[in-house]
């Protein structure tokens, strides 16, 4: 079986997998956040969190929830690694500095799980599981609970009332997360990742060298990681580890487990809304951008001149061998266009051009399918101003799910795609300007480059990988990433929520024939065509003299 | 009237496009420059009026005003910033020339707004002219008094006597006379005002033409409908409508993302070793930001607003223009806009017994002596059918003629000892029984049949020797316009629902809906049904529009989204829609709905075509800028253009140049076709959007192949 064959029967194995779950899937979690019963562990949750699961909340009363949850989390895991030599299952580590503590504390909260720490020499048992591993479970459900207010906007009708905060927040860690994560942890296990609270091995290698490893609580916290889009490593090889990532069907079954969620939420969104099909239509947009990447990634991976890539094949420096172009292509594009941000590859080591498809996933503001709940999000922000766009050339003002575009919601949507790139430029610009920042970079010409808009591409977005060869654990990197991951995070939904609100309040137009038709493959080309031409231009000199530069020469 | 020109063969070389479309609904009678104007077009677009318009274009470039355009706005900056930096090294000719090229898009921007005015400048002018300063005769306590037009207050009654213009808008309370509106109008046809009813409103500007009559004043001077017309033509009251401010703000946020992008390119570019002059960085801002479309979209919304003026619809707003693209339901009144006004005789029908020919030529003579449009059928029909020649009231010898009247509701003739009689059936069914004849069953029968399908019954009866009998049934019918169904399809393509209000019993409703092809009808209407039915569709998110010129309309009118008031209608009418239709055309509804249609589509396809522009541009400007410093980024250089110099200059120089290239597009409207959502947009995105991706290929490769010409230039 030639590569290339092999390529196609993995991707097609993973998209039949995702196909056959997509509908049981996304209708049990459209159930679950249009369910009006409460399960008896939930009844106990609220009564400690001291919140009413009933109270119906306006998008104010929604956001300053999401903000005050998100704050006490960013608050709690800061001080839990400030004093996390005092704390059990310590392992001895010591506790971890200021900086990067905020640094950590920003990341895992916001979904993003930058690390510019080594898992496995830095955190102990307590922090991991107590701490990162709590974060990766409530950060994705915060984001799945936005995603879902924003859909109750459309859906709903002359109420500003989006549900409420705590009880999607709940539900969503508690009916999706937990019992998903708990069956994918006992897959991991049986295929090999490990599962203890053991301390150091010291063991000697192969070739006779002495290396220290650490057991821990691995599969659990792999399995969150993938299924939330968080991205954070045990190990700071992330999924590149064995303990990890044994081997070749783990690798498929995590891209499976990374996808799963945002690619079936087009379902609860369709299921929702009323019409099924425009989840279709968003879902296409998505597999096509995401399909058109992995094609993309896997042929530049495979085809790329050099003395060194024709040699070997393809260009195989910093992926794993167990894996191949192939596998690694799948994973890096699937990590990429979602929040995710683990690897179980180089990306720094990836071709000048298939470096440039990782960052520009990124850029498209991961979309496609995107992080567990910013991803639909996302892409329906997107699909309002490519409704406004088009919708005027059907000669009527522009409509989407039956709600208009008017000039409070255009106003939120563009202030929404505005924050991302101002966030990823300023940073950049600024890390390139000032003196001191660019000491961290390892590399020199357009791949050091590279490395610091990667940083901050994969910051500002919440995605948390990283482009190696960039010393990230620098006061001013600390800082200014975990600023950007804040900003990258919060900022959209404030806009989000608000043109939730906002819609929610409209009464809706009902569609003729003269209704620009949303739930069309015309719709979903178009959705894409603007996705690309408005989000990548903006960073299109960027790219050229970053990966463009260095893959073109 | 400048409304009234013709198409010049300057205006046919600039239109590219096809006509839109040609009004198919039926005549429009007073439409004063029907054939040329029955389409929507933006009338005339000569290159000279660029010139003309180019001192206005001058003035605009104030920054408070230019402001109020973000886009354009920017690019004023870039010109300055360029300009003081080709200054202080003037012997650079890049620098010279990329400065000369943004004031020119900024000044073309301009241009397309100042055009676009400018039409409406001249349709001002000649209301001016109608607007000259009057002498009122006010009546004190049944005195007269001369008093300045402008001296006049709200209540005050003014006596006009044959010659006199009409000092101020208001309504007849006296009198009756012929007017003179092709002040407003354009059409020069005098028509009638009287006290009372719906056609008591009078304008301030027209003439009267014979009669005497009492105007009792309704507005204040410097606000009468002259005055709005004015304001609104000239485009002094125009203010943004929703969706142009929701458009600016998307291309506002889009210029920032690209002032974002530019702007942190510097340091970028200083570190690859490409630090890049800031003549440069702007060139490429200006490229960026969307330009095309922020340049135009005011022009489109004047254009707009102008072709409706040049259909004769007055619109208060460019709101009630937009709006008139998202309705979704019209109410049309049955009379005067689905069907001709009048009844018509569509078939006679002979008791048993009686014989065809006798019955068309009974019918014939019985109404030679009526007048009314009714009457006047029945000898056409009778023509057309039967063959009979017309006959005149004097070709009859000793004929003694009975004219209809509303009283006796028949008309006849004697002859001889021979009455004949035609008329209402309960009316002739009298006359026959007290003339000793019997009216038969099968008569009966006949006339409940007509009633019962929606028609409208006349008994045809005779007195001879024989005595008094029918001879039969004249069917007459409402006669729907040719053409009404096609157009009802096509407006149910478009998504657009079509109600009939008429005041008829359901049953002949029904029959006449059938065959209009309407989809919902509205029988036996009053104005509180017409009311209730508005608010019940706005009540499922439906936009309506409607006419009407009644008083009884204004509440209905207030209501709707779209309310357009005949000009024949009263004031109060008019105050209560937002639109005016000087010609008093309700087909022209329909119209107004394509024209707000157009409007949207049109800033949609320019939209599209400026943000697809783009991809181009990074193609031409960004190998322009790194390839020396990275020459692998020259393999980006698809173009093959010739120096980095001139690909920026390329770059800058199209996309002035499609600026106005695009002022007649703008101006015009992209064209039309009512067909459903589907196909129109397939259509304008395969036009604007794969349009816009390709077109500046070409046109950067042609300047730029141009500029290579140059001597001096490499």
């Amino acid at each position: 079986m030639g590569p290339v064959t092999a390529d196609v029967l993995q991707v097609t194995a993973l998209v039949v997998a995702l196909a056959l779950v997509y509908r049981p899937f996304g209708d049990y979690m459209a159930a679950v956040y249009t369910s009006d019963r409460h399960l008896r562990v939930e009844r106990l949750v609220y009564r400690c969190l001291g919140a009413d699961p009933d109270a119906r909340m306006r998008w104010p009363a929604y956001l300053r929830a999401v903000l005050a949850f998100s704050l006490v989390g960013v608050l709690f895991l800061y001080l839990f690694l400030r004093v996390q030599n005092h704390l059990p299952l310590s392992l001895g580590f010591a506790a971890i500095p200021p900086g990067q503590a905020f640094n950590t504390a920003a990341s895992f909260v916001t979904n993003t799980n930058w690390q510019s720490y080594m898992g496995e020499n830095a955190m102990g048992h307590g922090a991991q599981t107590a701490g990162l591993a709590v974060q990766n479970f409530v950060s994705a459900a915060v984001g799945m609970a936005v995603a879902m207010a924003l859909v109750r906007g459309f859906v709903r009708s002359r109420t500003g009332e989006l549900g409420n905060f705590w009880a999607d927040m709940v539900r969503g860690t508690i009916r999706i997360l937990l019992p998903v994560a708990f069956v994918a942890a006992i897959v991991l296990v049986g295929f090999g990742a490990i599962q203890n609270f053991a301390g150091w091995h010291e063991i000697t290698t192969l070739a006779g060298g002495h290396q220290t490893l650490t057991g821990g609580a691995v599969a659990s916290q792999e399995a969150i990681k993938e299924l939330g889009t968080n991205g954070g490593g045990f190990y700071n090889a992330n999924s590149a580890h064995p303990f990890e990532n044994p081997d070749a069907f783990t690798n498929l079954f995590e891209i499976f487990l990374i996808l799963v969620i945002p690619f079936s939420l087009t379902r609860t969104f369709g299921k929702m809304a009323g019409n099924i099909r425009q989840g279709y239509a968003i879902l296409a947009a998505m597999g096509l951008i995401w399909i058109g990447f992995v094609t993309l990634m896997t042929w530049v991976e495979t085809a790329h001149p050099g003395a060194a890539n024709q040699i070997a094949g393809a260009a195989l420096e910093g992926k794993e061998q167990r894996f191949g172009v192939g596998a690694s292509s799948l994973f890096a594009v699937s990590t990429t266009l979602t929040s995710t941000g683990a690897v179980d590859s180089f990306h720094s080591s990836f071709t000048g051009l298939g470096g440039g498809i990782a960052l520009l996933g990124m850029m498209l503001g991961e979309i496609a399918p995107g992080g567990v709940g910013s991803g639909l999000y996302g892409i329906l922000i997107m699909a309002v101003i490519a409704v406004f766009i088009a919708g005027l050339m059907v000669g009527r003002t522009p409509e989407y799910l039956g709600k208009k575009i008017g000039t409070r919601e255009i106003k939120l949507a563009a202030l929404y795609i505005l924050v991302t790139p101002a966030v990823v430029l300023v940073f950049t610009a600024l890390a390139m300007a000032l003196p001191t920042p660019p000491h961290s970079m390892l590399n020199s010409g357009p791949h050091g480059f590279s490395e610091v808009l990667y940083a901050y591409t994969s910051a500002g977005n919440n995605n948390g990988s990283a482009f190696a060869g960039l010393n990230a654990d620098t006061q001013w990197y600390n800082t200014t990433l975990g600023l950007a991951m804040l900003l990258g995070r919060f900022v959209p939904m404030v806009f989000v929520l608000a043109l939730a609100g906002s819609l929610a309040r409209q009464r809706p137009v009902p569609a003729t024939t003269g209704t620009l038709r949303t739930e069309k493959p015309l719709f979903a080309g178009l959705l894409v065509g603007a996705i690309l031409i408005i989000t990548a231009l903006t960073y299109f000199p960027a790219l050229a003299l970053g990966p463009l530069a260095e893959g073109l020469s | 009237m400048s409304r009234t020109s013709t198409p010049t063969p300057a205006e046919e070389t600039m239109s590219t496009d096809t006509p839109v479309r040609a009004s198919e609904g039926g005549p429009a009678p007073h439409t004063p420059d029907a054939g040329h104007g029955a389409r929507i077009s933006g009338g005339l677009f000569d290159p000279a009026q660029l010139l003309r318009s180019l001192p206005d274009a001058l003035r605009k470039l104030d920054p408070r005003v230019m402001v109020r355009s973000p886009v354009m706005f920017v690019v004023l900056i870039g010109s300055v910033l360029t300009t003081v930096l080709a200054v202080l090294s003037p012997a650079d000719w890049f620098g010279w020339a990329i400065a000369a090229w943004l004031w020119l898009t900024v000044i073309f921007a301009n241009l397309a707004e100042a055009v676009a005015e400018g039409r409406g400048k001249a349709q001002a002018d000649t209301l001016r002219r109608a607007k000259t300063d009057t002498v009122a005769r006010r009546l004190v306590d049944g005195a007269e008094e001369r008093v300045p037009g402008t001296g006049l207050r709200v209540g005050d009654r003014v006596v006009c006597e044959a010659g006199d213009v009409i000092p101020g808008d208001g309504d007849v309370v006296e009198g009756v006379a012929s007017v003179d509106e092709s002040a407003i109008t354009g059409e020069s046809a005098p028509v009638i005002r009287e006290s009372g009813g719906d056609r008591s409103a009078v304008t301030g500007g027209t003439k009267v033409l014979s009669d005497r009559i009492v105007v009792r004043i309704t507005t204040k001077p410097g606000e009468t409908f002259i005055d709005r017309m004015i304001a609104l033509v000239e485009g002094a009251a125009r203010q943004k409508t929703p969706n142009e401010i929701a458009l600016n703000i998307l291309l506002a946020s889009l210029t920032v993302v690209f002032l974002l992008a530019v702007v942190t390119l510097q340091p970028f570019a200083i570190y690859a070793g490409a630090e890049q002059s800031m003549i440069v960085l702007v060139a490429l801002l200006v490229c960026l930001i969307p330009t095309t479309i922020g340049a135009l979209l005011s022009a489109i919304g004047i254009a707009g607003m102008d072709r409706l003026v040049q259909r004769n619809v007055l619109a208060m707003s460019g709101r009630a223009v937009e709006a008139a693209g998202d309705v979704s339901t019209l109410l049309l009144d049955k009379t005067g806009t689905i069907t001709l006004g009048n009844r018509q005789a569509a078939e006679f029908v002979p008791v048993a017994g009686a014989d065809p020919a006798g019955l068309a030529d009974a019918a014939q003579l019985s109404s030679l002596a009526d007048e009314t449009p009714e009457g006047r059928s029945v000898v056409v029909l009778a023509k057309e059918r039967y063959g009979l020649r017309e006959r005149h009231e004097g070709e009859l010898g000793h004929a003694e003629f009975v004219p209809f009247t509303a009283q006796t509701r028949m008309s006849g003739v004697d002859v001889g000892g021979r009455q004949v009689r035609k008329g209402a059936a309960g009316a002739i069914a009298a006359w026959v029984t007290g003339n000793g004849g019997t009216v038969t069953l099968d008569a009966q029968r006949t006339v409940d049949a007509i009633s019962g399908a929606g028609g409208t019954p006349l008994l045809v009866a005779v007195k001879d020797t024989e005595g008094a009998r029918v001879l039969g049934v004249i069917h007459l019918k409402d006669v729907v316009k040719h053409g009404m169904r096609e157009r009802f399809d096509e407006l149910r393509r478009m998504g657009i629902r079509t109600v009939m209000i008429t005041g008829d019993n359901p049953l002949t409703a029904k029959a006449i809906a059938d065959e209009a092809g309407v989809d919902d009808f509205l029988a036996e209407a009053t104005p509180e049904d017409k009311m209730a039915l508005i608010r019940r569709e706005q009540a499922g998110g439906k936009l309506v529009a409607m006419t009407g010129d009644g008083t009884n309309d204004a509440p209905a009118l207030a209501q709707a989204d779209v309310g357009v008031a005949m000009n024949t209608g009263t004031s109060a009418a008019k105050e209560a829609g937002n639109m005016v239709d000087l010609d008093s055309d309700p087909t022209k509804l329909i119209e107004i709905v394509e024209i707000g249609k157009q409007l949207l589509i049109t800033r949609g396809a320019l939209t599209t075509f400026s943000i697809a522009n783009d991809v181009a541009k990074y193609f031409a400007i960004i190998p322009a800028m790194f390839a020396a410093a990275y020459p692998g980024l020259d393999k980006l250089n698809i173009m093959q253009l010739s120096s980095p110099q001139s690909a920026i200059l390329s770059a800058v120089v199209f996309n002035a140049l499609i600026i106005v290239a695009l002022v007649p597009l703008a101006l015009r409207g992209v064209r039309y076709r009512p067909t459903g959502a589907d196909r129109m947009l397939r259509r304008n995105l395969g036009i604007y959007g794969l349009g816009g991706l390709v077109a500046p290929f070409a046109g950067i490769k042609l300047i730029d192949m141009l500029i290579s010409l140059i001597p001096g230039i490499h």
